[in-house]
């Protein structure tokens, strides 16, 4: 009983200094919007741990957990707590958007950290718009998006693409073949890259999209004997990367001559196709797991110890674990009693952070991050070895391959 | 030449796998008429199987399989004496429990081997690749088409040239008779469901070097079990053969032509038109019933 008391005592002296401090925001439009309180900042964690594409999810919850804890240990932000409140979405877009929903209308978090899939980033895209909350998607994706309540701190195609299709044209040829899974994020890499190779006098022998899930590549292996391709560009995801890659092998191509350039090949599929299958061939990706930075180093060794030593770090784990850290700089601008969705998005407008990968920054306009990626080739350890990290910083642009329309802080803009 | 020979190659490498998948479930339907589902499930045990001693013990894939197929065929057994035994001649309540019974597979699996893709490696003599005829083809998958080869004609050897094999050709033909002559059709149900399962085990267990390992891996190896029995006829071994080259050979040759999906999509098509005009499939056996 009593702490029950105490609480509601607490609640009503809170309520007392919100309205007191706060006055006006309750007529303003933003008296709606979640807030943090009470020397606490909640957020939401929306990873899959169970269902489909827990496998990959739970890496990213793990990061998440990771950095939140971390800045907690460290004194929290200007002394407040970020309460973590973790849902499980169960692989299911539905899911996504009914969980979504409750974390920002019932546990009213300033900000949802989540989703690894475009399906389920657009499922709960709609939760946010409507509520005008924060949500922080850290995978690569295929861009054509442009909301004022998302943050993107995975690459673009124009940020996977623009230094490794020219890098892949010089040094093994003109004649390309696409092959990916069969829905929009291959499409819309494959869109790019076809741009690119119409720019700079490339060939595409080929297009081919398999149905996700696919494991049975032998007809797709005889294709690439007979067209014989310098290079094989590869969007496929999922366990059809490690059937590829292994039947590729068994089928007795080389990578030398015929090399595989992924988007979406990581440490955790190298892991699953085995070093041997993985050989000499090539990703591009802004984070390595071997990138050899002060901040990596940590950031590999915190996260073995933390979860076991035989954990994997890769590219979509990094940025779940370096957002946290951007939005721990936005909001310590912030005072106390202004936190919320909207502030923390003009908070975080142009903010910089070295995370494991290299600087990053988020671009004011269209919420993404300027990221240098690296071209690495997978060595038979399961490892990549860096051969080259792009000159520049690259600027997000998520409509790049559509030069009638870009991504402004207004909105999509027809030019 | 070259492309003809690696083209028919491709369709029989594809078609050794549905083989190797569809002849346990060919084998429990064909004689005890249940449907099941648990099969793809039966297959990812197997897998995981491979897996496990690899990881274990360091055991290489070719000293596995007697060891996988006898714990899946063990498996196979308490399933069959605890659950499929109860549920014979109820086919819908057949089809419920062998699904619940795949989905709990998938998810104890989940629990103790953990939700990411698992590595098998390939037996290292196995891993070049071998020229016939101009044409290129991987070792292991010659292996496979061999192994899958041998299994159909073991099976075959026991069910025409055993004693086991009459009694079961005798319960297939007519159950009831075939008890009142002295046949104990249950222990016959048992054994046979416990041999379609080890097989199922082994076909996990030697696609996964070329495939990746994972607790859902096996819901699409049941469709394509399923799409082997149905067209070959669901009493006729000789069927599954026929149609699993027919299936191979045939999205091979699309998949050359189009691309993977088209392929897939055409194949089923064909399928559901062939069986409106032929429902019990290519390879009907006469059995009364």
């Amino acid at each position: 009983m009593t702490t029950n008391r105490r609480k509601f005592l607490q609640g009503t002296a809170a309520l007392g200094a919100a309205s007191l401090g706060g006055f006006p925001h309750i007529w303003s439009k933003n008296g709606m919007l979640a807030r943090a309180a009470n020397g606490q900042i909640k957020v939401g964690v929306l990873f899959s741990l169970t269902g489909t594409t827990a496998i990959i999810e739970e890496s990213l919850n793990k990061a998440t957990i990771m950095a939140i804890e971390e800045i907690n240990a460290a004194g929290g932000i200007n002394g407040m707590e970020i309460v973590p409140v973790v849902e499980d979405p169960a692989s299911d877009p539905a899911t996504f958007a009914e969980k979504a929903r409750k974390l920002v209308l019932s546990d009213k978090c300033v900000s949802v950290f989540g989703s690894y899939t475009s399906a389920s980033r657009k499922a709960v895209l709609p939760v946010f718009e409507k509520q005008n909350n924060l949500y922080w998607y850290p995978t690569l994706y295929e861009g054509r998006e442009c909301s004022k309540n998302v943050i993107y701190t995975g690459a673009v195609p124009n940020q996977q693409q623009d230094d490794f299709v020219p890098w892949l044209l010089e040094n093994f040829g003109k004649r390309w073949y696409l092959i990916g899974s069969n829905y929009i994020y291959p499409k819309e890499e494959n869109n790019y890259c076809k741009k690119l190779l119409a720019e700079l006098g490339g060939e595409v022998v080929a297009e081919e999209y398999v149905p996700l899930g696919h494991s049975e590549f032998s007809s797709v292996i005889n294709k690439l004997k007979a067209e014989k391709p310098d290079v094989i560009f590869s969007t496929v995801v999922g366990d059809s990367v490690v059937a590829l890659h292994r039947q590729y092998h068994a089928a007795g191509l080389d990578p030398e001559t015929m090399p595989m350039a992924s988007l979406t090949t990581s440490e955790n599929e190298v892991a699953a196709m085995g070093g041997a299958a993985a050989a000499g061939h090539f990703t591009s990706a802004p984070y390595f797991m071997v990138w050899d930075s002060p901040e990596n180093q940590k950031f590999v060794e915190a996260y073995r110890s933390r979860w076991g030593g035989d954990k994997v770090t890769h590219f979509v784990s990094e940025p779940s674990y370096f957002q946290i850290y951007l939005f721990k700089q936005a909001v310590e601008k912030l005072a106390a009693s202004d936190i919320d969705p909207n502030t923390i998005r003009e908070a975080v407008k142009g903010e910089q952070f070295q995370a494991p990968q290299g600087l990053v920054k988020v671009e004011p306009e269209n919420l993404h991050t300027w990221l240098r990626p690296k071209i690495g080739r997978c060595k038979s350890d399961g490892q990549f070895e860096i051969l080259k990290q792009s000159a520049d910083w690259l600027e997000p642009d998520p409509y790049k391959a559509y030069s009638n329309q870009s991504c402004t802080a207004e909105g999509l803009k027809e030019v | 030449m070259e492309l003809v020979v690696s083209q028919l190659l491709t369709g029989l490498s594809i078609a050794s796998i549905l083989m190797l998948v569809a002849l346990g479930l060919a084998v429990i339907y064909g004689v005890t008429g249940v449907i099941n589902l648990a099969h793809g499930e039966f297959v990812m045990l197997g897998a995981y199987c491979a897996w496990f001693l690899q990881t274990e013990f360091g055991l290489g894939l070719i000293a596995s399989l007697v060891p996988i197929f006898i714990v899946l065929a063990l498996f196979g057994w308490i399933i069959e004496a605890l659950v499929i035994r109860h549920l014979y001649n109820r086919p819908l309540d057949t089809i419920l429990a062998t699904w619940g019974i795949g989905v709990m597979a998938q998810q104890a699996v989940r629990l103790m081997a953990g939700g990411e893709l698992r590595y098998v490696e390939m037996p290292a003599a196995l891993s070049s690749s071998v020229n016939i005829f101009g044409a290129t083809e991987s070792a292991y998958r010659l292996f496979i088409l061999g192994l899958a080869l041998s299994l159909f004609a073991l099976t075959w050897y026991i069910y025409r040239h055993t004693a086991f094999g009459l009694k079961l050709r005798a319960i297939t033909q007519n159950r009831d008779i075939a008890s009142s002559f002295g046949i104990n059709s249950g222990r016959v149900y048992r054994a046979t469901f416990a041999y379609g399962a080890g097989i199922a085990g082994l076909a996990g267990a030697l696609v996964s070097p070329l495939k990746s390992v994972s607790p859902e891996m096996g819901t699409t190896y049941v469709v394509d079990a399923f799409m082997v029995v149905v067209l070959g006829g669901t009493q006729s071994l000789f069927g599954t053969v026929a149609s699993s080259g027919i299936l191979g050979e045939l999205s091979g040759f699309l998949a050359f032509h189009s691309n993977d999906t088209i392929a897939k999509a055409l194949v089923l098509l064909a399928i559901v038109i062939l069986i409106r005009f032929r429902p019990q499939g290519l390879f009907a056996a006469r059995v009364r019933t």
